[in-house]
């Protein structure tokens, strides 16, 4: 009916723009600064971030120095209780580790196991949206069916077995150092679903679309047309799922870790501090369980708050 | 209807089919079965004609056929580990963990529906906020540092509840329950709330939710308009109109409950199949994997087809067939 | 299509509804909407009173005030509502809630989606007529089947176990219509009754409407934008503009003799039920938003006619032939009419 009503020379950057500039019109800003509970959460989450991937510059000690770690002051409580010691705010572990900086340390690991698993689940979802949407038919029944399937069972599920088979297969070798990178894949395969069903139903809807068609008609390649102009359109969306997956991944991860499946005490995430210290909390050890316990719920509940609001401020529909 | 529903039993074969031939390459290709059951000292002979007598040498398609053949009669070997028939080890953990499952069922069902209704209806109340609140909480707490936080105020420091295992049990049949003995019960607290926890706080603002829906549509809004009771418009009218979401999402979360049973029986020592299988990722053990891979699958099938009948007693709609007959008529 | 315009009740009957320069404004964080402003109209016993306006005027906002249902943040901030001479504005919930339905009947723009899904239509009847009539439960369906049959659906006592799903749009509408009428209701406000549906489906749902005031005494409310239901159903009109009565005043002399320059411009083409007023608006510009009615006169930015006054000092509504206006061109007390 219309002539298109985008400037098709002008790429992905500048698409993405719009997309921003859309948002910003949604008035997201305003609607952010008006929920102190939404800003509470985002400093929580910047401040817990920033200081885990900072880790190495503010930590106080270095766990995994073995040098620096001794004996001597294993199993200190938090500075404020009896026999603590200001040195080690939060106490330390059995093997002297200073609680404080292992949960720094901890919190980074588990961040970045998080970002890692949730980038991957991001490809592949977007890509079989894409693929499935744009293409249809045939490829379109089979993915959807993967992921219909898929659906029936909880994530954890999947990524546990995931996890069991990959160890399986490489049960002869040291499976300590591909841990990390299991687990990225287990919780990543686990996680495709929601971005390819949204994505999916976007592109759809674009391919529908009038510049689209006069794109196809003028000969623009579908991976052109699919990178142009119908990936920048399901930007919104994805970055609601992106967010709440993060919380999700951060504590699958932290799960699997617990579980004992996932990382090894010779690279600790959170999960992996808990179980520790969960195995001591008859001792009365309570610090070494506790603290990264409230670091991993205020962590996931900050970035549960962000995702909430992002998906209420972007698009009410998407539930 | 009917066909809709022969439709859905042929998906659920299709997804039993998928889950069987995960579990047979499992079994077959991760891992060498013969190696993991016998002994490195042990003769070549004896290696093949166990190979052989276990049908390892058949074409893969007889292989498969004879896995799910085996499965059906509720066949799944041997375990590596324990060396006994998985079906032996499974039936001995099912009742722990169907009973926790049960009753964690019940907690989620019986606070998170009426927390949600409650949280819909006086949305502006103090106890409203506090359960809003609480549920952010409940959403983000991972299942097992809620257990583990159970345990510490519970069992280390106020030392009333038990902290692991199920107590003592009693024998019916087959079938050991924790339901009938007072250390049974004790046993049980701790770790159905954990297990149900997470499920509450969903089912409950998923209520809340769908109830703030229903009330803006145009026939709750008419329901008022004719001078309805509040109590007729709340539950007849608003209620039962989110049953068709509200049964979803809780068919799906029993099934969740029975994964998420893994971590909660690994925090209590649950004796139950999540313990089993979470032993066996640790020991590599495949049978126990596979056989309860196809477990669980099928009581998700089960649940799932068990939602799509309901739904029918829930929604006219779907009933398609009296609309055909009576036609749309002006 | 036209009809005697004779009203048919008798003047001096005291008004079934009297709205008295009703207030309703929305109050939120970024201040203080007027959404209705200094509303007054009447309705006289089986008089059908059409409130036309385009979107946004205050019309469905009116009718929601009247049925005590006006949704937060809005609510009453003036005025009062008399139902056959008691005050209604201000009834608690509970009494409020007898008036609905009792007195006050309703009936929605969309068919479709103002019925219940998982209830029969029967179910739907009989818990309105139960609510209000002390019946019992066999009387609650006879009746129940007697309104159906007198709404116009055909073979109501097989019909009254369907579910929504089984009627059509039209027929959908016809079981609103017996919803609202299930207590006999002195008063009936239709909020676009018939926007939703096919325009040969839209006559016979005005005719049925007409025949309720006819055979019944029942007052009519009737909110639409389509000043071709109006001219084709009501006795009276009042035209709606930003959140303010316009004009007032018998059907006939609003589309023949127009007074208000909103009016006049609204009745710029003759009328066709069906025909969207939306379409017929041929005055430039469009209403203005809440947050920025001018001060004066509402409609003194589009106004072809616009004096001095009209910018500072707000018209009430003054005689203007058969009618009543709210324009300082009918001003004949200070001389300045032109």
């Amino acid at each position: 009916m219309s002539a298109p009503d985008v400037d098709t020379t002008r790429g992905f950057l500048g698409r993405t723009r719009d997309i921003f500039a859309r948002m910003g019109r949604h008035d997201l800003w305003l609607s952010f600064r008006s929920k102190p509970v939404v800003i509470v959460a985002a400093i929580v989450a910047g401040v817990l971030i920033l200081s885990a991937l900072a880790a190495p510059l503010i930590a106080p000690h270095d766990p995994y120095d073995m040098a620096s770690v001794s004996l001597l002051y294993a199993e200190l409580p938090p500075a404020w209780v009896d026999g603590g010691d200001p040195a080690f705010p939060l106490g330390t572990d059995l093997q002297g580790r200073d609680m404080l900086s292992t949960i720094l340390y901890g919190s980074r690991t588990s961040i970045l196991v998080g970002a890692a698993a949730v980038a991957l689940s991001l490809v592949l979802g977007v890509a079989a949206g894409l693929v499935a949407g744009y293409g249809g038919g045939v490829v379109d029944s089979v993915l959807m069916r993967i992921a219909d399937i898929q659906l029936t069972f909880p994530a954890i599920l999947i990524a546990l077995l995931f996890d069991g088979v990959v160890s399986a297969i490489f049960s002869h070798g040291s499976s300590d150092q591909y841990a990390l990178l299991v687990i990225i894949l287990a919780i990543g395969v686990s996680n495709w679903v929601l971005f390819a069903r949204v994505v999916r139903s976007s592109t759809l809807v674009e391919k529908g679309k009038d510049y689209v068609k006069a794109a196809r008609v003028t000969g623009v390649s579908s991976l052109a047309i699919l990178l142009k102009h119908i990936l920048p359109n399901t930007l919104g969306p994805v970055l609601v799922i992106a967010t709440i997956n993060l919380a999700l991944a951060i504590l699958g991860e932290a799960t699997l870790s617990f579980l004992g499946v996932g990382l090894p005490p010779t690279q600790p995430s959170l999960g992996t501090l808990i179980r520790i210290g969960n195995e001591y909390l008859f001792s009365g050890a309570w610090w070494m369980t506790i603290f990264p316990g409230v670091t991993l719920i205020l962590l996931v509940l900050s970035v549960n708050l962000l995702g909430d609001w992002l998906r209420d401020a972007l698009n009410p529909k998407l539930r | 209807m009917l066909y809709f529903i022969i439709q859905r039993m042929l998906q659920s074969v299709l997804v039993m089919l998928v889950v069987a031939a995960i579990s047979f390459a499992l079994f077959s290709y991760v891992g060498d079965p013969i190696e993991a059951m016998t002994g490195e000292d042990d003769p070549i002979e004896l290696k093949q004609q166990l190979r052989a007598s276990l049908g390892l040498d058949q074409p893969i398609p007889i292989q498969f056929a004879r896995f799910v053949g085996n499965a059906v009669q509720g066949d799944f070997g041997v375990s590596y580990r324990a060396r006994q028939p998985v079906m032996q080890l499974i039936a001995e953990r099912f009742p722990a963990t169907m009973e926790l499952v049960f009753v964690a069922s019940l907690i989620a069902l019986f606070v998170g529906i009426p927390a949600g209704i409650y949280t819909a209806l006086r949305r502006d109340s103090p106890v409203s906020y506090a359960l809003q609140t609480g549920s952010l909480i409940g959403i983000s707490m991972p299942t097992f540092l809620t257990g583990i936080l159970l345990i510490l105020v519970f069992s280390v420091w106020l030392k009333v509840l038990p902290s692991f295992g199920r107590g003592e049990t009693v024998d019916i049949g087959w079938w050991s329950t924790g339901f009938l003995t007072v250390s049974g019960l004790k046993s049980l607290i701790l770790p159905s709330i954990t297990l149900g926890l997470f499920s509450t706080t969903l089912i409950m603002r998923l209520v809340r939710t769908e109830m703030l829906e229903v009330m803006r549509t145009d026939y709750i809004k008419f329901a008022r308009a004719r001078g309805l009771r509040d109590r007729s418009i709340n539950f007849r009218h608003a209620f039962k109109n989110t049953l068709v979401p509200v049964v979803t999402i809780t068919g799906m979360q029993v099934g969740s409950l029975i994964a998420f049973a893994i971590i909660t029986e690994t925090v209590f020592q649950w004796p139950g199949l999540g313990l089993l299988f979470i032993q066996a990722v640790g020991n590599v053990d495949i049978p126990v994997m596979a056989a309860y891979l196809v477990l669980t699958a099928l009581m998700f099938v089960v649940i799932n087809l068990a939602v799509d009948i309901l739904y029918f007693f829930i929604d006219p709609r779907l009933r398609a067939d009296r609309a055909v007959a009576s036609g749309a008529t002006t | 299509m036209q009809r005697d315009q004779q009203p048919r009740s008798d003047a001096a009957a005291p008004p079934i509804l009297e709205v008295r320069n009703l207030v309703v404004a929305f109050h939120g964080l970024a201040g203080t909407l007027r959404a209705l402003d200094d509303v007054s109209f009447s309705i006289a016993p089986g008089e059908i009173l059409g409130v036309v306006g385009e979107s946004g005027a205050g019309k469905s906002l009116t009718g929601a005030a009247v049925i005590g249902l006006l949704e937060r943040p809005g609510r009453i901030d003036g005025g009062e509502i008399l139902l056959a001479g008691r005050r209604i504005d201000n009834l608690p919930h509970a009494q409020m809630r007898k008036v609905r339905g009792r007195e006050i009947g309703a009936i929605f723009q969309d068919p479709l989606t103002s019925l219940n899904p998982l209830l029969t239509v029967g179910e739907q009847l009989t818990e309105t007529i139960a609510t209000h009539l002390a019946l019992s439960a066999k009387a609650a369906r006879a009746r129940a089947v007697e309104l159906l049959a007198e709404v116009g659906i055909p073979a109501p006592a097989n019909r009254i176990d369907d579910y929504p799903h089984h009627f059509s749009g039209g027929m959908r509408q016809r079981v609103v219509i017996a919803l609202a009428l299930c207590a006999n209701p002195k008063l009936v406000i239709a909020d676009e009754p018939t926007t939703a549906l096919d325009v040969s489906v839209q006559a016979q749902i005005l005719e049925l409407i007409r025949r309720l005031g006819r055979e019944h005494g029942t007052a009519v409310m009737l909110i639409t934008h389509d000043m071709g239901v109006i001219a084709e159903t009501a006795d009276r009109v009042a035209v709606m503009y930003a959140g303010r009565v316009a004009e007032i005043g018998p059907t006939r002399e609003i589309i023949e003799t127009p007074h208000h320059p909103y009016t006049v411009g609204l009745m710029g083409s003759v009328p066709v039920i069906g025909e969207d007023a939306e379409d017929l608006v041929q005055i430039d510009g469009s209403m203005p938003r809440l947050n920025a009615i001018p001060p004066g006169c509402a409609f003194n930015p589009r106004c072809g006619e616009v004096m001095g006054r009209c910018l500072s000092q707000r018209p009430g509504l003054m005689p203007a032939g058969r009618s009543q206006a709210a324009c300082w061109l009918m001003d004949t007390v200070t001389g300045d009419a032109a």
